[in-house]
């Protein structure tokens, strides 16, 4: 058995250029089959061999959850990054082969709501994409709120504003237009939930303009993936396999860990879903802490590390595993 | 009595907490009897949220007791009725016309504080917006699990249906969905041994 969720072997099907920044792959199964549906909001992880490196990154699903012939999801190019959307989009092309994980989903939508409130922040659009897909077929009141840098740089704008003039509203960085957040929120209705998905400023911002308007907890949803932060190498010890590792700057702890050959939980690997908590036996120096699942105590306490973002400054680290 | 520490229970039954103030700028407190004795002490700890606050009470033979007080805490709005029933319609305007960020604030006997968070619920408020402290009678609202029928105020275990007439044990297994504890046949096996029946909590 492995670790992660199971896998899917597909080709590279289609390749669509949409702006500067994001390009849009589309999969189908190198079987022939139909792909597992999935619910608005999940993600798969995309195994990247790239050389002697293998990189897995997760992307939000954004085609069809009900229509599952074929999986679709966009990335946005960054240039700091760790080289996973550069080597998608410089690298892969249609008729590849490639392997997806099955879809996991840790942002779906609460179906108990009366109102989905949507707001998203450039690429942060992709899970509204097929939530908003899922909602036009199985019915839903939703409002979306999506922030664009500019015109140019607004992917999938124009067919949202096509299919659903009424429900989304495009905010534009480079126009000075801004979301109005404390007024949107001071005025839905009873049994609203808010959803946010895009860079991390605007998750805080929305999630605290929220809390101090009095919003439940219940009721504030947001997803973030971090991508692993580079940093300076470091080894650690897992006490169990008896190996240790030697952690490279543009490596996550995961990634040297998997590379070992030793076999560890993954779901999310952006410090989100919390499958990869792993026990700090020893260790002397600092940890890094980078995800948003641990809580303040748990980081306090120095027990806990989440290998799939979170890194380590010091002489040793000892890890359960 | 006003305050009252219920023993340990199952999972299933409530349990009340002291009122604590939240973000936001709408209040609802709804109370009956002294339950108005917890709104009183949360406003003496928390006065500058009275101005956004609307306090809705059932003096039931509390009487003239808090009302005085009430008053004096200058409420945005305050009213004081007869009964649930005859404050059901105010409830349901204010629910109705509601925002997200309104804080719901119940206070008094079990029976107020399930019909109220019922509606509320039901009206799309979600239970993390919604605080308890109980106060006073500890009569419960029941159902009865053979006619479904509700009686309100029960005090003794067992009771009498006030629909079906079944003699009905009083379990501490409560629906939250409904609001009301559950009521079961306590001759079920031997019709007509009924024991005697016992205040709760005597």
């Amino acid at each position: 058995m492995s670790a992660g969720a199971e896998k899917i072997s597909v080709t590279v099907s289609e390749k669509v250029v949409l702006n500067d920044l994001v390009t849009r792959f589309q999969f189908k199964r190198t079987d022939g089959g139909s792909f597992p549906a999935f619910s608005g909001g999940a993600h798969t992880v995309i195994e990247m061999k790239d050389g002697d490196m293998t990189r897995l990154n997760p992307y939000s699903l954004m085609s069809n959850p009900l229509l599952p012939d074929v999986y679709e999801i966009s990335i946005r190019r960054d240039e700091d990054g760790r080289g996973g959307s550069k080597f998608m989009h410089d690298k892969v092309n249609v008729g590849d082969e490639m392997v997806l994980s099955y879809p996991v989903n840790l942002f779906s939508l609460d179906l108990r709501a009366r109102k989905q409130l949507m707001i998203a922040g450039g690429i942060g659009i992709t899970p509204f994409i097929a939530q908003i897909k899922q909602m036009s077929l199985l019915g839903g009141n939703f409002e979306l709120h999506y922030s664009v840098r500019t015109k140019s740089l607004g992917s999938y704008v124009d067919e949202l504003m096509d299919q659903h003039p009424n429900n989304v509203h495009i905010y534009h960085d480079d126009q000075e237009e801004r979301i109005e957040l404390e007024q949107l929120l001071s005025g839905q209705p009873l049994g609203t939930h808010v959803y946010v998905c895009g860079p991390k400023g605007m998750i805080d911002w929305v999630r605290s303009t929220a809390q101090s308007l009095g919003w439940p907890e219940s009721s504030i949803h947001f997803e973030e993936f971090l991508a692993p932060q580079s940093g300076k190498p470091f080894s650690a010890t897992l006490s169990k396999s008896n190996v240790t590792v030697e952690v490279g700057e543009h490596e996550s702890l995961l990634e040297a860990i998997e590379r070992a050959g030793v076999d560890a939980p993954y779901l999310c690997r952006g410090g989100a879903c919390g499958q990869c908590e792993t026990r700090v036996l020893e260790h002397d120096g600092e940890i890094k802490h980078h995800d948003h699942w641990l809580e303040d105590e748990e980081r306090a306490c120095g027990d806990k590390i989440m290998p799939c973002v979170s890194r380590f400054e010091g002489k040793t680290l000892v890890l359960d595993r | 009595m006003t305050d009252f520490e219920f023993p340990p229970s199952i999972d299933s039954r409530p349990v009340y907490g002291k009122l604590e103030t939240r973000p936001g700028h709408a209040h609802l407190f709804i109370a009956d009897a002294e339950g108005a004795a917890a709104i009183l002490d949360f406003a003496a700890a928390n006065a500058d949220i009275m101005a956004n606050s609307h306090i809705i009470y059932i003096p039931k033979d509390c009487g003239e007791k808090y009302v005085a007080q009430l008053e004096a805490l200058n409420a945005s709005q305050l009213y004081v009725g007869p009964s649930y029933p005859a404050a059901m319609s105010r409830i349901n305007h204010v629910l109705a016309t509601a925002h997200m960020g309104i804080q719901l604030y119940l206070a008094g006997t079990e029976g107020l504080m399930s019909e109220t968070r019922t509606t509320a619920t039901n009206a799309g408020v979600s239970l993390d917006s919604i605080q308890l402290e109980h106060r006073g009678s500890l009569s419960r609202r029941m159902q009865c699990v053979h006619c479904k029928g509700i009686t309100e105020n029960v005090i003794t275990d067992p009771y009498v249906c006030s629909h079906c007439g079944l003699n009905l044990f009083v379990r501490d297994h409560y629906s939250e969905r409904l609001g009301v504890f559950q009521g079961v046949r306590v001759d079920a096996e031997d019709h007509g041994n009924v024991p005697d029946a016992v205040e709760l909590y005597k």
